[in-house]
Parts: C-alpha cells; structure tokens; sequence
C-alpha cells in the first residue's frame, strides 16, 4: 500500500486551519503548495497575505510570508519583487482586499506590468468581519450590509476588476476560474500554473480570480455553495482566460 | 564630492543614495517634489529602485515591501500625504522594519497651502498613527544637517529595526547652501532577520498581527524596551550661547535659525539668552531641559505651529519655571526681529521679577 | 479525521459511494467523513481535489 496524495512540502505540516467547512481557501491554499513544490519556487518564495480570513494564511503555508495592511498586499509585493527580482513573489488577497480598499495598488501594479502573481480569490462577500457587501456581491444579494438585497441604485454593481485589468498592456495574463466541482479545481489549479510559470519565465504580471465559495455568510451548505457558484456566480462573473499575452512578451524578450 | 551648493530636497535625496539607499517610493507634493525628481534621476544610476507610486499610501506600502528583504528603503512626502502613510508607519512598528520618511512640512490643516511650517510635531512624535509606538523623529536647521541626518537616519533605523522620520519644512526643503556631504557608504551589514526565501531551512513570516492579547502585550513592551534603549542613547541637541544664558529659548529647525538671529540681536544689547535646539524632536532632549530647569526661571518656546513643541517643553519643565509660547503657523515666516521683540519682553519680565 | 470539519463535499462527488458521514464526532465536533466499506474507491483522487482541509489519504494497493 502506498500514499497516493503525499503532505505538500510548502503546507505546514498537520496543521488544522481556521476556515469554515467546506471554504474554498483551504482548496486554493493546497494548489498553491502543491504549485510551488511542482515548480520548484518554493525554496525562494514570499508570498504576501491579505487582511481577511486568509490573514493567517502564513500559518498554512510554508514559505516566508509578510502580512499586509488590507489592500496594500500589491504595493508591498511590488517593493520585494524590485528589490530581489530573483524572488519569487505572489499575492494572495480577497475580494474587499484587491478590488475595494486595494483598488489603486492593484491596478496601478498591474499597470506597472510588476513580475508578480496576483491570487485574488473571490467570494461575493466580506467573509472574515461577518458577511457585509463585497465589490463583487451580486445584485439582489443579501448580505449584512444589503439587507434588503443588492441594489445597483445605491450599491452599484458588481465589479469585474479582473475584467478591467485584463485590458492592461501590463498584463501578461488573466484569467477567470471557480471552485465548483472536481474539474473547476483541475482549472483552478492550471490557471494558477499559468501564472507561476509566467513570473519564473520573466514574462511579467499575471492575475487569477478564482470564484470561491463561502458557504457560512451565503448560508449554504458546502455542496450547495459549489452548485451556487457554477449556476448563479458564473453567470456574472464567466469564467475563461481574459488576457494572454504571453507570447507578445516572449516574441519581445527574443 | 567636495563642497556643493545644494537644495535641501535634493540634499534629502542624495545624502540618502550615499548612506546606501537602494529604493525609493514617492509620489509628488509641494514643497518637497524635487526629492523624489532627484532620485527619480540618480537613484537608478546607483543601482536603485525608484517607483512614482499611485499614491502616498502605496508608497509607504512599497517601502515595507523592500524594507522587508534587507533593503535600505525611503519615502517622502509633505504633511497631507504624511497622513496618508500613517497606518503604514505603524505597520513599520510593529513589523520591526527599518525605514526612513521624510516629512517637509506645509501648512494645515487639511490641503494647507504650500509654505513652510511646523504643525506636523505631534504627528511625527505622537505616533500620527495606530497603536503603542514612538518614532525617532530628526530635526535639521540647515541643509547641511538635512545632508547628516538624513545619512544617520538610515543607521538609527537600522540600529534599531525602526522607522525613522527626518522632519524638515518647505524652506529648507527649497533653499540652496553649501554642503559636504558623507562619504558613500560602500557596504552594509547583512540583515539575518530580513525575508529572503525560506532556502534550507525553516519558513518566516513577519506579522503585526497578535491575537493572543497576552502576547500582544509582550510585543508592545518589548517596543517600549526599544523606545528606552533610543531614550537613553539618542537624544541629540545644540546648546546655542548658553554658558551664561538667563533666558532660554527652545526651537527646533528653521525655527531655530531665526531664534539664532534673535538672540543675536538681544545679546548686543546685554540680554543673556540661549537655545536649546532640539535635534531629535523624539528622543525630546527632556533631561537637558530638566537640569536647566533648576536655574532658568524663564523659557520661551518658539515655533511654526499653534504649539505643539511646547507640551514637551512643559512636560519638561514640570512646572518649575516660566514658559512663553509665540508661534506663527499657516506658512508665516517669523523674523528674527520678532523674535528678539518676544525675548526682550521676556526678559524684561524676569527682570522685573 | 481529526482534520476533516465534515462539510462533505467528497462525499457528494465521489462516484463510487466510497465515502459517508460518519455518525461519530471528531474532537472538533465534527461529523466526519470516513470510508464506506460499501463503496469501490478506484482511487480517483477526486475527493482530495475538493477537500479543502487535506483530510484524506488515498491508498494503492
């Protein structure tokens, strides 16, 4: 008999997280961990966490990590890629972290065209501070700041940063995945592979939006949390590569 | 380099680059724009970093991104974008991250206006930001001290894992006066506790974040440690004609050199006053100021600002002798013949008895 | 079983039945999910993809 799935080496080893049942953190933090061993940056990688339910997430991963003031992960991401450009460096933030407070740092790293890998896992809603409005809510969502529903009069629409971003030239790549099956983890898990390889091959910064679910503030079992991604969530925010231009940057480097 | 005729903006940026700054992340302000063009110029040429960030806020965010690999890492700004970089200072705090700010001071509140003032002291030595922490705050009266203290910044963070802020006004910040600055530094001890990959051996995190509170508490007085270990080691100050003096004023940069002028003046006419010039605002030169206490019954506090200096001044004191306050905030220039009309009253006073 | 917080998402995409909720707690207060002996694990890997707290060891014999 032996082990099929062997403790990734870059995940601390039996730790028992802090994340509800059934939230898609524990599943992307597993593919990080397993991307950095596949890759071999592990041994030379910081990442930078975000405020959020993943600010604990350097007791997870087994690599030097630096906490962040909430949204400023892209900014701080910056300043250690400039200075130790032979690092590996990502981010790993939240929908409130990259795409409401972090707004300006993202974009404007993202514009910079930094040699980063921006995660930026996103699920509709505030999870760490209960539950409030996120960028990204959908309309007629209730949360506990759109008690009433999501209504665009007032609380504007759901934001497709990703989206925007991805028509940066600085952008090498984007793409769209979810966590809303087997084969959305398998997606999850190439698209992230995308954007590791695209930093170890200097091509520049790359971002990935993995739709996550949260099923304590939508109120919904694990299961149903995975059906609500794939049925209601991809329907907003559709899930594809937005931008690739990887082979414009490899054609410019040679 | 020998002696040069330089601004203080400039002076900021190249007395940086020659203590081993390696990058800088600013975002332009009046009066202090010409410090980040300097280094937007010349830092590159060192081998540096230097990022226009978005914003004064992703500056300082980008300061810790570098202070956190070992880098020597600066930002400046002037007063509303100190503001802005305050939660970041904090975060330097608690990380234990060397880095310098420099500050050259406008008017306020709010948007000011763009002329010279001091009204940044309690920001600078009350935290301005979150939490239990002090910040060494250097004080320059001259661009040749803005050259020096800017170049001991970078050791004083570094000696202590600090944020250092030098504090400077817009007159300083755009006047030219001959300089000669420090040598280059060619090297700089390796930082063990910097990120650099987990290599070898075990993984680190750096972190502010301390849920336990018990443990939280162990941080804030192992800091407050630190803050006494600066206390006891770093004040520094400059006694202006004060073996004699009977009256003493206490001022700190281009504050100080008006009050130079002023006490020149009265001192023609047989008023014996003195300077206590504060060089580092936090460590506040308290025990100097305590022992003349002791025989100087009279102080007069001068600064750009409604009085903020003065509560240290006070504190100082502990009510053992007179203090006068006269301050000119808003980006007023004093003269030094209003300054000397303030100390001749003063004197006239104790005097009188 | 200690890790697993009992949310059973690999119960519901196993496609042989290997997995169920086991009627015990774990010390967390977790029903937790455990083998089915009724069921044919092939050793898919399906269920470590969509757990999210590395609770299951998969096995070739």
């Amino acid at each position: 008999m032996n082990l099929k799935n062997t403790w990734p080496i870059y995940y601390k080893k039996d730790v028992i997280s802090h994340y509800c049942p059934g939230c898609g953190h524990g599943i992307v933090h597993r593919i990080v961990a397993e991307l950095l061993e596949e890759l071999g940056v592990g041994d030379r990688a910081i990442g930078v966490n975000p405020a959020g339910c993943a600010v604990l997430a350097y007791k997870y991963f087994d690599v030097d990590m630096i906490e962040s003031a909430h949204g400023r992960g892209t900014a701080i991401a910056t300043g250690i890629k400039r200075m130790r450009p032979d690092l590996f460096v990502f981010t790993y933030q939240g929908d409130g972290d990259l795409a409401a407070i972090g707004t300006a740092e993202s974009l404007h790293s993202a514009n910079r065209g930094e040699q980063i890998a921006v995660i930026f896992i996103n699920n509709a809603v505030y999870g760490m501070t209960g539950g409030q409005m996120a960028p990204t809510t959908l309309l007629q969502q209730t949360t506990t700041t759109t008690p009433r529903g999501r209504n665009a009069q007032f609380d504007g629409y759901p934001l497709h940063l990703t989206d925007a971003l991805a028509g940066f030239p600085g952008v090498t790549y984007a793409e769209r995945v979810a966590i809303d099956g087997p084969a959305g983890v398998q997606k999850t898990k190439k698209a992230l592979r995308n954007a590791f390889q695209c930093q170890i091959d200097g091509l520049g910064y790359s971002i990935i939006e993995v739709l996550s679910p949260c099923p304590t503030n939508w109120k919904m079992t694990p299961v149903d949390s995975f059906k609500w991604i794939k049925d209601v969530m991809s329907k907003e925010f559709p899930t594809g590569v937005l931008a690739d231009r990887r082979e414009e940057r490899r054609q410019h480097a040679g | 380099m020998n002696k040069v005729f330089i601004s203080g903006n400039h002076a900021f940026a190249e007395a940086a680059i020659r203590a081993g700054c390696t990058s800088y992340f600013g975002y332009p302000i009046t009066p202090q724009n010409e410090l980040g063009e300097y280094m937007s110029a010349h830092l590159p040429d060192h081998g540096g970093v230097f990022i226009q960030s978005e914003s004064e806020t992703a500056a300082i965010n980008m300061v810790i991104g570098a202070a956190c690999t070992g880098a020597r890492a600066m930002t400046s700004s002037s007063s509303p974008g100190i503001s802005l970089k305050q939660e970041g200072i904090s975060f330097l705090a608690g990380f234990e991250l060397p880095a310098v700010i420099v500050n050259v001071m406008r008017g306020g509140p709010g948007l000011g206006n763009i002329a010279p003032a001091q009204g940044d002291y309690y920001q600078a030595t009350r935290g301005g930001g979150h939490g239990d922490y002090r910040t060494p705050v250097l004080a320059p009266e001259s661009v040749q001290e803005v050259a020096d203290l800017t170049y001991d910044a970078f050791d004083l963070a570094d000696r202590y894992r600090t944020p250092v802020m030098v504090l400077g006004d817009g007159m300083l910040g755009q006047m030219k006066e001959p300089v000669v600055f420090p040598e280059t530094r060619t090297s700089l001890p390796e930082k063990e506790w910097a990120l650099k990959g987990r290599g070898d051996g075990a993984s680190r995190y750096m972190a502010s974040l301390i849920l336990d509170a018990l443990e939280m508490e162990r941080h804030n007085w192992k800091l407050v440690r630190k803050y006494r270990e600066i206390q006891k080691n770093e004040v520094r100050y400059e006694a202006y004609m004060m073996d004699d003096a009977e009256i003493v004023a206490v001022a700190y940069g281009t504050t100080a050199r008006i009050a130079k002028g002023a006490i020149k003046r009265v001192r023609k006419d047989g008023i014996k006053a003195g300077l206590i010039r504060p060089l580092t605002l936090w460590p506040f030169p308290t025990g100097i100021i305590q022992d003349l206490s002791q025989k100087i019954p009279s102080f007069v506090v001068f600064e750009m600002s409604t009085g903020q200096m003065v509560d240290d001044v006070k504190m100082a004191l502990e009510g053992r002798s007179r203090v006068y306050f006269h301050g000119r905030p808003g980006g007023i220039i004093p003269t030094p013949a209003e300054f000397a009309r303030i100390l001749y009253r003063e004197y006239m006073l104790l005097k009188k008895g | 079983m200690e890790k697993c917080k009992g949310c059973e998402l690999c119960v519901h995409f196993c496609k042989k039945d290997a997995l169920q909720i086991s009627e015990e707690l774990n010390s967390h207060g977790y029903h937790y999910a455990e083998a089915n002996p009724g069921g044919e694990c092939t050793a898919c890997m399906v269920c470590t993809l969509v757990c999210p707290d590395l609770a299951i060891e998969v096995y070739n014999e």
